[in-house]
Order: structure tokens, then C-alpha cells, then sequence
């Protein structure tokens, strides 16, 4: 049952937008979330998610996946369309006047314009992961905080931390998935019952899972020691991240596009 | 440089300074260059304990240990000689570091500092030194356990140890990936010369060894080759130990009134010996 769970959703492929540079594409992607909120009107929201629409078609992710990761993020959405549309208050008159609720033409624009962004806001996150392995991601994020090291922020422990926290969570999963089983074999009913008691019959999972993972934390330090970890200083890598010829390529098409759809939020800023 | 790599001079240690007991009650013992040596012991006799110090993981409370001549409680050698003397666990799950195979075993030489281009070739040899080339990019937690335990020796391997220390490194294996690690240990051994030193409960795996130590009560009470460990029938069963099948047979057929040759340890020399005096 647990074992079905995939964590960051990682589509391998091969096609150009899962082979751009990593750390390129983090920076893109924060890049196109600031697209779309600044560039606010119709006709640019509509260009971002051409622009993102043309991105997935590239990497080959299904559209279907699109629909996946919105929905448990569906409520929210709905959630800010609706307090847009009664709480934005537009010049001239009402559309609907019904007790104390009042909706403009406005709140209309407004809760349509939000929910669309928001959705094309995690939908263009999801790219990212849809297309990147979480331990690629882990060592853009480490090159791309490096600065940060000389403030002494702790880099490279982060990144050490992120990195075996995924090699863990299969291990992890199969362990609790074992427990379960031999908590059921002695009788305990996980799956039936209240709420309240299906919240208490997870207790005796926790704590032995718990127990075992600081045991194995244990001896995976003494194992890394035993391989002469010292953090991060001197250290050198396996595979380096490099931007190739092909990466600037795809990055000055990316920001062209970028600066188009910006543009033509300042020349037509009433479409 | 000697013929000992590794030497304990009256090592004495305990895990709590306050109570009495003595997990190594002054053990002294010496492992030469290319030996294959196997430790064996009840649970709780001090094996691993003696493991842990010629990595200098564990710390002597009173007397020595030496690692190629190099003091373990010198401080500045600590690197020099956690890279002579590698250490694979017993559980392969908690010693792999990286989500990919050949990350993990490049880790050792990525903390070494070690320059891209020869740390690619050190990781590739290795890797097929191990048998582990073909499963290179698959993520460890999907391989057998055998195969697990083979990317963990080799990660250790691609440091260029002269020594190998193997905590119970076959107790979590089924027979087959038993025999995959041993098959790698053996080759290991003899043809890239490194020094094993094998703790273990299985006792046909002690009789394939150059030389066997024997630890009860954080003491080493027998040693010598497996023929003479296991010829002592009655002293290794007296130490809550079993023997190798093989010799077992061979002392109930002498209590039996059968006269069998003396050092039968293994199968095919018990079979052989049966065939004789059948003939």
C-alpha cells in the first residue's frame, strides 16, 4: 500500500527540457512565478501558459499529469476565486445585488484572473519536479546557495541532510510497511474503526519506526566516518554540474519569451 | 614496511567508565599482510568492539593499537588510517550513502578530495571488481540484498584499503548473496592482496579462512588455523560455537568407534576420507 507512493514525482526522460541544466531551470522557474504576477493582464497570463503549455508538450509529460497536480490544491483556488469575486469592489454598477453580497464586474475579472495564476503557478512548479530527479535538485540547490557558505550558512549539511533523507524514505516506507504488518498480526486493526482510534492504533507503528531510524542513524554515521566523511571542505565530485552550449541556448530562448510576454503586458496593458 | 598490518597490544576497553565489565579484557593479537582471518564468538564476546578499534572508531582505554606501524590515538593519522583499513557492516541498508550506485561508492573518495578524472576511474574498477558494474546507475534500494552488501564493499574498496574488516558482513544475506559477498572477499584477498579479517557467526565461512581467532568474554582464548580450531571439537562447543558440519561428522564417527583422520573440516576432505576407508 505505502509503497505505491512516489515522493517529487520524478518523470525520467530524455528530451530537452529534462537534460537543461538544473540549476538554470530553478532559477526559470522562480523567474516564471515573478512572470506571473507581473505580468497580470489577460493577455499575458495567456501567452505564460502558452509559453508553459509548449514546455510540457517539449518534455513529454502528459497533460493529464497537469490535472493531477492541481487537484489537491483545487479548494485553495477556489477559495481565493471566491473572495475575489465578492470582496473586490469595481467602479460603476453592480452585476448582482443580493443581500449583503455585492459582485462587480471587477471581482468577476479578478477571482478568474487569480485562479488561473495560481493553477499555472503550480502547474509550472511541477514541470521542475516532473523533470528533474530530487537528488539533481539537491545539488543545483547546494551550487546555488554556495554563496550563501561564506555567511556561514550551513550548505553543504543541508544538502547532505536533503540527500539522505530521499535515500531514506524507500527504506523507510518498506520498514513501516513491515511493522504495520506485524502490529496487524498481533491484532491491532489500523485500518477500521474512528478516526480516533485509527490515530491511536498508529502509536505502536511510530515508536518502533522511530527507534529503528535513530538506530540506523547511528550506524550510518559510524559508516560514513568509517569512509572518511569530514563535511563539506575539501570535498570534490563524482559529476560535476557544467553548462554546456546547449544550456544557453535554451535559456536565451526561455528569457526571450519571458520578455516578450512582459512586454506585452506594458504595450497592451488593457488586454 | 613489516609483515603485520595490524597489531593489538593488551587492548583493554569499556563501553561505560563507571561499570566494572570489560567488553575487551586484554586482547592482544596480530594480522599479517594478505592474511585472511576469521573471527568467531558468542554475541556479546567483543568481536565487533575489536573491529571498531583497528578503525579507530573505538578509542583503547589501556593499550595499543597499531595500524601499519600508525598509532590509532594519533589524532593526525586518523584519515591515513581509516583509508588503510576499510570497514563493511552488517546491515547494507545503513551504510549506503547515495541514491544512485556509483555515487555511493564514489562517497569515500569524494571526502578524500580526490581529482573527477581519477576518482571516475577508481569508481569503475571497483564497481567491477565488486560485480557490481551493470546495476552502476540503478538506485541501491532496488537491488537484492547481496548486491547491496557488494556496493557497500565497494565503496570501501575504491579507497584502495590494504584492509578489509568485515562486521558480520554475510548475517543479513540469503545463502545466494552469501556466497556472491565471499566469492568478492576471496577474490579480493587473493588476487588484489588485500588483508580480510571476517567476523562471523557461519562457521563454513571460518573454515575457508588462513587463521582463526576465537574471542570469549573480551578475551581471544583460541587461535590457529581452522584445521586446529576445529579439530578441538568439545573446547569450541564449550564456547557456545558450532563447528563446520564436516567436522562434526567426522568426531561423532570417531566416538563411534570409526577411525577417521584427524583436521577434517570441510566437505569434500570428509567425503574424501569416508571414500578411503570404505575402499
Amino acid at each position: 500500500m505505502l509503497r505505491d507512493i512516489t515522493i517529487g514525482q520524478h518523470f525520467p526522460g530524455n528530451s530537452l527540457v529534462h537534460r537543461f541544466d538544473p540549476r538554470l531551470k530553478l532559477v526559470l522557474t522562480v523567474a516564471y512565478i515573478v512572470l506571473l504576477f507581473a505580468a497580470s493582464n489577460p493577455l499575458g497570463l495567456t501567452l505564460s501558459i502558452l509559453f508553459l503549455g509548449v514546455m510540457y508538450k517539449v518534455a513529454k509529460i502528459p497533460v493529464k499529469m497537469i490535472g493531477k497536480s492541481l487537484k489537491p490544491i483545487l479548494p485553495i483556488v477556489l477559495f481565493t476565486a471566491v473572495l475575489n469575486l465578492f470582496f473586490v469592489s469595481g467602479e460603476g454598477d453592480p452585476l448582482v445585488h443580493f443581500w449583503f453580497l455585492t459582485i462587480y464586474a471587477e471581482g468577476v475579472r479578478y477571482a478568474v484572473l487569480m485562479a488561473v495564476r495560481v493553477m499555472a503557478l503550480i502547474a509550472g512548479t511541477s514541470l521542475l519536479t516532473y523533470t528533474t530527479s530530487p537528488i539533481v535538485l539537491t545539488d543545483a540547490i547546494e551550487q546555488l546557495l554556495k554563496p550563501l557558505g561564506k555567511l556561514h550558512f550551513p550548505v553543504h549539511e543541508l544538502a547532505m541532510m536533503m540527500s539522505i533523507a530521499l535515500r531514506f524514505i524507500p527504506t523507510l516506507i518498506e520498514e513501516t510497511d513491515k511493522i504495520m504488518n506485524a502490529q496487524k498480526a498481533r491484532g491491532a486493526q489500523l485500518d477500521t474503526g474512528k478516526m480516533t482510534d485509527r490515530v491511536k492504533a498508529l502509536v505502536p507503528v511510530l515508536i518502533p519506526l522511530f527507534i529503528s531510524a535513530f538506530r540506523r542513524a547511528d550506524e550510518l554515521a559510524m559508516a560514513m566516518e568509517c569512509r572518511c566523511y569530514r563535511g563539506g571542505t575539501g570535498r570534490t565530485r563524482l559529476k560535476v554540474l557544467r553548462c554546456e552550449k546547449q544550456d544557453y541556448i535554451d535559456l536565451a530562448v526561455c528569457i526571450a519569451c519571458f520578455a516578450v510576454i512582459l512586454a506585452s503586458r506594458l504595450v497592451f496593458p488593457n488586454y | 614496511m613489516s609483515d603485520t598490518i595490524l597489531t593489538a597490544e593488551n587492548l583493554k576497553f569499556r563501553y561505560d567508565a563507571e561499570q566494572p565489565v570489560y567488553a575487551l579484557d586484554g586482547v592482544s593479537a596480530q594480522v599479517k599482510r594478505g592474511e585472511f582471518v576469521a573471527v568467531l564468538g558468542a554475541n556479546g564476546c567483543g568481536k565487533s568492539t575489536l573491529a571498531k578499534h583497528f578503525n579507530a572508531i573505538l578509542l583503547p582505554e589501556s593499550g595499543k593499537v597499531y595500524v601499519e606501524g600508525m598509532d590509532t590515538a594519533d589524532e593526525d593519522k586518523l584519515y591515513d588510517i581509516r583509508q588503510t583499513v576499510g570497514m563493511v557492516f552488517q546491515n547494507p541498508d545503513n551504510q549506503i550513502v547515495a541514491t544512485v550506485v556509483e555515487e555511493d561508492v564514489a562517497f569515500a573518495l569524494e571526502n578524500l578530495g580526490v581529482p573527477q578524472d581519477e576518482m571516475r576511474r577508481r569508481v569503475d574498477d571497483s564497481m567491477k571488481m565488486a560485480g557490481i558494474y551493470e546495476y552502476r546507475e540503478r538506485a541501491p534500494h532496488n537491488l537484492s540484498g547481496g548486491q547491496k552488501q557488494r556496493v557497500a564493499i565497494a565503496g570501501v574498496v575504491a579507497m584502495r584499503p590494504d584492509c578489509l574488516i568485515l562486521d558480520e558482513a554475510t548475517a543479513m544475506l540469503d545463502p545466494r548473496g552469501r556466497e556472491q559477498v565471499m566469492q568478492t572477499i576471496h577474490y579480493l584477498n587473493r588476487n588484489m592482496g588485500i588483508t580480510v579479517v571476517s567476523i562471523t557467526h557461519y562457521m563454513e565461512e571460518a573454515a575457508q579462512a588462513d587463521r582463526v581467532l576465537v574471542m570469549s568474554k573480551g578475551h581471544v582464548v583460541m587461535e590457529g588455523t581452522p584445521k586446529e580450531v576445529f579439530s578441538q571439537t568439545e573446547k569450541v562447543r564449550s564456547l557456545h560455537l558450532d563447528v563446520p558440519q564436516a567436522a562434526e561428522l567426522r568426531d561423532e564417527l570417531v566416538k563411534a568407534g570409526i577411525p577417521m583422520p584427524e583436521g577434517i573440516i570441510d566437505t569434500g576432505a570428509c567425503a574424501q576420507a569416508l571414500y578411503e576407508l570404505l575402499q
